[in-house]
């Protein structure tokens, strides 16, 4: 017998309805999991004192340092070469065989997995270049890694900008320079930001490239050739080592805490760009 | 020519574009150097069919590690690829848009939990539960196929509801003036026209499994064996990489840059076939 429409309806929306609850279930149980058992842990010491004992005492403070700074720095690198691809991309050409190798290069490294970064960085930065476990070599491969990110929401926001901006500006005599310099960036702002965040988040939470570039050592960085300790590196040696799996609950919740910060900060930004575009 | 601010300018963004492209080049161009050769010296097929790795004796076949990847993405796929493109039609298709707008970054944002994480999650949270209830060790296929099923729904709900919201309503119109439900105007025409882009986003999670490292490292349980059925632990090529490169030196070093090899040929084959999958739909 054949089952009329409405009750197909009806089953086919209660089983793609329940799976999109289990997914968004499981997912929440993970934070709320992470952040209820770490949480009680992270006290004002925990965040403020060096680790002991191989990170069974004291605290995550030089793992902060190192989240901070090597995020950081990989973003200073990243930001002027992804803004300047997609400045180029958007505004100085248009769709050639050119730019569609540009653009199929930057997807591909999108998809490039960060154990290969680490390989490379390895290679390169480390051993040819001669620059060892360091801050610099790990924030220059973590660089390569966000740059699709930054360049892809960068050209989303100058496509963005209407092209009645630009044509005003050049019909007031502007150059093309001075036009993306003074009409379409800083129109396009909210965009970047929003890839700068979502690229400083994955810079982060980044476990494989950081241990082969960066080293682990948990210290305070003093130049810029010292090996660092992310948090998220410390939270993989404490959990897969099994050396106190109280310290690394306390680290893995302040890393997502850090995580959903800057993504929830990319999120806003978006919107804020989009409703000011809506306008 | 006329030397400016405007032509300068000109030049350095030029120069800039590539920077993409150039990595990705050099990325290629020095796993490569490290891998190839000895991927020529040792044979290809012997690397890759041969079960021994014994680095020790010299013996380097990674066909274990290639079979173990293979379940591990396979089991993904199975658990995520449903369960991601369920949620993506319900979000974009039976859901009230402000609604969908909360609910998309939300599982967004947390395409940004770190893989160490779920890792995690997995160890403490799964591993009992497998091993209590269905027997084995706890680390081992079936736990990293559930962890990686769960890693990749981000990027599959994302990209599908995407292309879902990009099938033009006239079509939902049509069917529903034909006198379809809305369940039939969505699996009818709706899924038809969106499946290219449902199609790439399944191949780009599978490029993420495929090349997840540590959460795998966490819960496959690492030993090196022919898996025979996913209770058992086993070790996949990415994980070979990480916890071998630092005590590796000479063939064994070269040898795990041959996989590195390996995992970049597969990786870019991957992300081409989405981008193919994609191209069609945007030509057509």
């Amino acid at each position: 017998m054949r089952i009329p429409p409405k009750y197909t309806q009806m089953g086919a929306i209660a089983v793609l309805g329940g799976a999109t609850l289990l997914t968004l279930a499981v997912l929440v149980f993970i934070i709320v999991f992470v952040l209820d058992k770490g949480l009680p842990v992270v006290t004002w010491t925990f965040l403020s004192a060096d680790p002991e004992d191989m990170g069974r005492a004291g605290g995550i403070f030089p793992m902060i340092v190192g989240s901070l700074l090597l995020p950081l720095l990989a973003l200073i690198i990243a930001l002027p070469m992804g803004v300047g691809s997609a400045v180029y991309l958007c505004e100085y050409t248009r769709e050639t065989r050119m730019t569609r190798v540009i653009q199929f290069g930057t997807d591909c490294l999108a998809g490039i997995p960060s154990i290969i970064f680490g390989l490379f960085g390895l290679v390169f930065f480390v051993e040819i270049l001669h620059m060892g476990w360091s801050l610099l070599s790990g924030s220059l491969t973590l660089a390569i890694m966000i740059l699709p990110t930054i360049i892809r929401t960068t050209e989303e926001a100058i496509r963005a900008v209407p092209n009645a901006y630009r044509e005003v500006s050049c019909s007031m005599g502007a150059t093309r320079w001075e036009t993306v310099r003074k009409v379409v960036l800083p129109n396009a702002l909210a965009g970047i930001v929003t890839g700068v965040m979502l690229g400083l988040g994955r810079c982060i939470s980044e476990t494989a490239a950081v241990i082969f570039t960066a080293g682990m050592v948990a210290q305070i960085p003093v130049t810029a050739c010292d090996s660092v300790r992310t948090m998220a590196v410390h939270f993989y040696i404490l959990a897969r080592e099994g050396i106190s799996n109280e310290n690394a609950y306390g680290t893995a919740a302040v890393l997502i805490l850090a995580v959903l910060l800057v993504n929830l900060t990319a999120y806003w930004t978006m919107h804020a760009f989009i409703r000011k575009r809506a306008r | 020519m006329r030397f400016s601010a405007d032509n300068l300018a000109q030049h350095v963004f030029r120069a800039i574009a590539f920077s993409a492209i150039a990595s990705l080049l050099l990325i290629a161009v020095f796993i490569f150097k490290e891998g190839f050769p000895f991927l020529l010296r040792y044979g290809p097929w012997n690397f890759l069919s041969s079960t021994d790795w014994h680095p020790e004796t010299g013996s380097y076949g990674v066909g274990a590690m290639i079979v173990a990847s293979l379940w591990i993405t396979a089991g993904a796929m199975l658990i995520g690829a449903p369960l991601g493109v369920a949620g993506a039609i319900f979000l974009s298709e039976f859901v009230p848009r402000p609604v969908m707008r909360i609910i998309k970054p939300t599982i967004e944002l947390l395409a940004g939990i770190p893989s160490v994480v779920y890792g995690f999650i997995g160890m403490m949270v799964l591993a009992p539960l497998v091993r209590n209830n269905l027997g084995g060790p706890g680390l081992c296929v079936l736990n990293a196929a559930v962890i990686l099923g769960i890693m990749v729904l981000p990027t599959i709900i994302s990209i599908s509801v995407d292309a879902i919201s990009a099938v033009p309503n006239s079509f939902r119109e049509g069917a529903l003036a034909l006198g379809a439900t809305r369940w039939q105007a969505v699996r009818m025409v709706v899924l038809k026209a969106a499946r290219s882009g449902i199609i790439a986003s399944i191949i780009l999670g599978m490029g993420r499994a495929v090349g997840e490292t540590m959460a795998v490292i966490m819960v496959a349980g690492n030993t090196i064996r022919m898996p025979h059925n996913v209770m058992e632990p086993v070790r996949s090529l990415t994980a070979n990489i990480a916890i071998e490169m630092s005590a590796a030196t000479g063939m064994h070093r070269q040898a795990l840059f041959a996989t590195g090899v390996v995992l970049f040929v597969v990786i870019m084959l991957l992300n081409s076939l989405a981008m193919a999958v994609m191209h069609r739909r945007a030509s057509r």
